[in-house]
């Protein structure tokens, strides 16, 4: 059965992109939008000037669909991808990734050796991580003048704050904000979603404002549909909110509370058509000057802490990017950080209670 | 065999009026050979002439087609992954004690597939009959990345008690064949219970059954919409003269010759609440600003963009149609005392009625698989079974369940096509 497919589908894919792979030292599947721009110019850019080689972005909702997809498939069509890390470590158990020996990294621009110098929980046996960023509650400043949200309940509350929500089509991104409206501390979210009542509650909650939300599911969708007046409130990633703010001056607030603190990473799926340069590309990448370099113009966190001294000003040349980022301490204070082993091992059926739960 | 366009054909009645004994050709062989070689020749070659076609529906239609329809009854995520697992089930047959050695066999696998980065795939594998056992697995791989001192029963069931479970047992068994019924049943919101016996799944969890419920009774009402608008416009179309007809037919082709993508996001944008139609409803005062209408990301977004996509599918079978329907039909019955309306539901109507068929046969047909339309404008209740089976092509990679999930509408719609033939007999559809 197997063999059929790749043998049909490589019949037809193998002509057509035999060529283009070639025309290109690595192509790298990222999430699009302000966060690729800043990846060019911050990853990109200088990696063109130091090797020569160039490098193609390709845009996706989230790559770890395209990855999968592709990997199921038998036909890898890109060397990299950047993931949220509980879909590398995921994937890295089902053997779809190639591992990484983090030994083989560059140390730190002060001569920290790799291992101790990535924040925790951001080198796994398949992954290396870039970036520290927030889900977080963005509001339209112009339809709160008086009395804006300021926490998840806020949120829930649509007689209060009156106006559609945006959510995230996902049962990763919604669930948590649920159970901390519904008055779980951040700290305890994974402990009772673990259990069947906790799940069940955090689906009444959602139950509560399900026929105010419009569902999105790319990460520039948020911030359109808070500018079209589509919503009065939706989540969206910290770095897109901020570049929506500051960098086009929307009239948009954003509420830390109840923050959901994620690393991202990347990795080389097995059978990559060219994964030495996939390799290499990652090893610069994620370097100490790369990474703080990204923070200029996205504010998503480091993952070295070699880089954090390294940031200061975005773009603007004017404004201060501490405030901004999802890791300063006033922001991570009521933060739920991500649990990547509990998303490893619960996705699936949390996702497909979710599905159900949005299907009817 | 042999038909009258064929030139061999004349050759054999004109052959056969002259002499009654056996015919042979100049060589002295047999005619009806000579004649057979020469037709096999022509035949081959009309046969070359579609091998092309033929090799390309075969490679891109129904190769696929069988491949997926292969995968509904077809995982092997267990049964290639657990080798001793799969060969302790099938040596003792169902209701046997689990006793130790299934317990080693178990331990052992288990240790191999995480060494071997499989275990996901076979956690994903049980995960689709006993949801919530996916962790189970992969995380008792981590423990037993080096295996434990027997007894292993033991040994298991302080890793999770959960391993002692029946009804886990029972999928393991049925997962360790390849081949299962599991998927269809699940396409039905069924599942099997600690006994094997078939129940359904709890309430939380049914959606497909009330999925190909909406998705027929949407395309039903998807049909029955573009048949009203159709109709009069096809009418017009095929009555005006025949400058004024094409300038209509233009508007009717136009949207007909824009992508799909362009004609749903325009929707988007008249109907979204900051959008056209709100902005003059509230312009006009018939709403208040706070008021303004939901009429997009629901079924009232997914019946309108769908009505207007699939239109042009009704109104051309009806206009190929009525162009051929004689006015003097209609006119005979006004002058033998019909009023206009019987001369219409009973001269005019019956006669546009093979144009309704194909239309409506090509309007529910495609209704009933559209995907893109309700995606984009169909919110959470606005979602069609297609759009649940794309979940499972590229989200959830369930395949075998997508596949189950489109073979059953597959065989819906055939069962349609039957019941359509049975009534109105297919010859009578008219395309044009």
């Amino acid at each position: 059965m197997r063999k059929i497919l790749i043998l049909s589908t490589a019949l037809g894919i193998s002509a057509g992109l035999g060529g283009i792979a070639a025309a290109e030292d690595t192509s790298v599947v990222s999430w699009g939008g302000a966060y690729e721009m800043s990846q060019v110019e911050g990853y990109n850019k200088p990696y063109t000037e130091a090797t020569g080689n160039t490098v193609r972005m390709i845009a996706a909702d989230d790559p770890a669909v395209p990855l999968r997809a592709q990997v199921e498939a038998g036909n890898v069509t890109s060397d990299v991808f950047d993931l949220a890390m509980s879909d590398a470590i995921r994937l890295c158990d089902e053997g779809a990734l190639m591992e990484i020996d983090p030994a083989t990294l560059p140390a730190g621009a002060d001569g920290t050796p790799a291992v101790d110098d990535f924040v925790e929980g951001s080198l796994q046996d398949c992954a290396v991580g870039n970036i520290v960023w927030g889900t977080v509650i963005a509001y339209d400043t112009t339809k709160f003048p008086d009395n804006p949200p300021q926490t998840v309940a806020d949120f829930f509350d649509t007689e209060a704050f009156p106006g559609k929500r945006g959510l995230p089509k996902s049962a990763k991104r919604t669930l948590y904000l649920a159970l901390i409206a519904d008055g779980v501390p951040a700290a305890d979210v994974y402990d009772v979603l673990g259990t069947p009542e906790g799940v069940d509650r955090a689906f009444a909650k959602l139950d509560t404002i399900k026929d105010d939300v419009v569902w999105w599911e790319a990460g520039a969708q948020p911030m359109q549909l808070l500018a079209d007046g589509e919503v009065t409130m939706t989540t969206g990633y910290n770095g897109r909110v901020f570049d929506a703010m500051v960098g086009e001056g929307k009239p948009f607030g954003v509420i830390w509370d109840g923050q959901y603190l994620e690393i991202n990473a990347f990795v080389i799926p097995k059978g990559a058509p060219n994964p030495e340069a996939g390799l290499e590309y990652i090893k610069f990448a994620t370097g100490t000057q790369p990474l703080a370099n990204q923070a200029r113009y996205i504010s998503y966190g480091p993952a070295r802490k070699s880089s954090a001294p390294l940031v200061g000003l975005y773009q603007d040349d004017k404004t201060e990017m501490a405030p901004h980022m999802p890791t300063t301490p006033e922001n991570v204070a009521t933060a739920v950080t991500d649990d990547p082993t509990f998303w490893a091992d619960h996705d699936a059926e949390l996702t497909e209670r979710f599905n159900s739960w949005l299907a009817r | 065999m042999a038909n009258a366009l064929d030139p061999h054909a004349a050759i054999v009645v004109q052959a056969s009026a002259a002499t009654p004994a056996p015919l042979t050709t100049a060589d002295g062989q047999p005619l009806t050979r000579a004649l057979a070689r020469s037709q096999r020749v022509a035949r081959r070659r009309a046969f070359m002439l579609v091998l092309p076609l033929l090799a390309f529906i075969l490679v891109t239609f129904a190769l696929p087609i069988g491949q997926m329809l292969g995968r509904s009854v077809h995982n092997d995520g267990y049964s290639a992954n657990m080798s001793r697992m799969a060969a302790w089930f099938a040596a003792n047959p169902p209701g046997t004690e689990r006793e130790e050695a299934a317990f080693e066999a178990l331990a052992r696998d288990i240790s191999d597939a995480a060494a071997a980065r499989t275990i996901g795939i076979v956690g994903t594998r049980i995960n689709y009959d006993v949801p919530g056992t996916r962790s189970l697995f992969t995380s008792s791989g981590r423990q037993l990345r080096e295996l434990p001192d027997p007894p292993f029963r033991k040994a298991m069931v302080e890793i999770n008690p959960q391993w002692d479970n029946d009804r886990l047992w029972v999928a393991m068994r049925s997962a360790s064949t390849a081949v299962t019924g599991n998927f269809y049943l699940a396409a039905v919101d069924r599942t099997r219970n600690e006994d094997g016996a078939v129940m359904r799944v709890a309430e939380n969890q049914r959606v497909y059954l009330m999925l190909f419920w909406r998705t027929f009774m949407l395309s039903l009402l998807i049909t029955g919409l573009t048949f009203v608008l159709g109709f009069p416009i096809a009418h017009l179309l095929a009555t005006l003269p025949t400058r004024r007809s094409n300038l209509l037919m233009i508007l009717v082709l136009l949207p007909f010759w824009t992508s799909l993508l362009v004609r749903t996001t325009a929707w988007i944008v008249l109907l979204q609440q900051q959008g056209v139609v709100n902005d003059i409803l509230v312009w006009l005062g018939v709403i208040g600003n706070g008021q303004r209408l939901q009429m997009i990301y629901n079924q009232t977004g997914t019946i309108v963009a769908m009505t207007h996509i699939l239109l042009p599918f009704m109104v051309l079978p009806l206009y190929s149609v009525m162009r051929t329907i004689n006015p003097s039909y209609v006119r005979a019955a006004r002058s033998l005392g019909a009023t206009s309306w019987t001369a219409f539901r009973r001269v005019y109507f019956p006669q546009t009625l093979p144009g309704f068929g194909a239309g409506a046969l090509l309007v529910f047909i495609l209704a009933v698989g559209y995907y893109i339309t309700p995606a984009l404008v169909g919110g959470s209740s606005g979602q069609l079974i297609s759009n649940m089976i794309a979940v499972h092509m590229t989200d959830t990679l369930n395949w075998s369940l997508a596949a189950a999930l489109a073979a059953l509408l597959l065989a819906g719609v055939l069962a349609l096509y039957w019941i359509y033939d049975r009534l109105v007999g297919i010859d009578n559809l008219k395309l044009g």
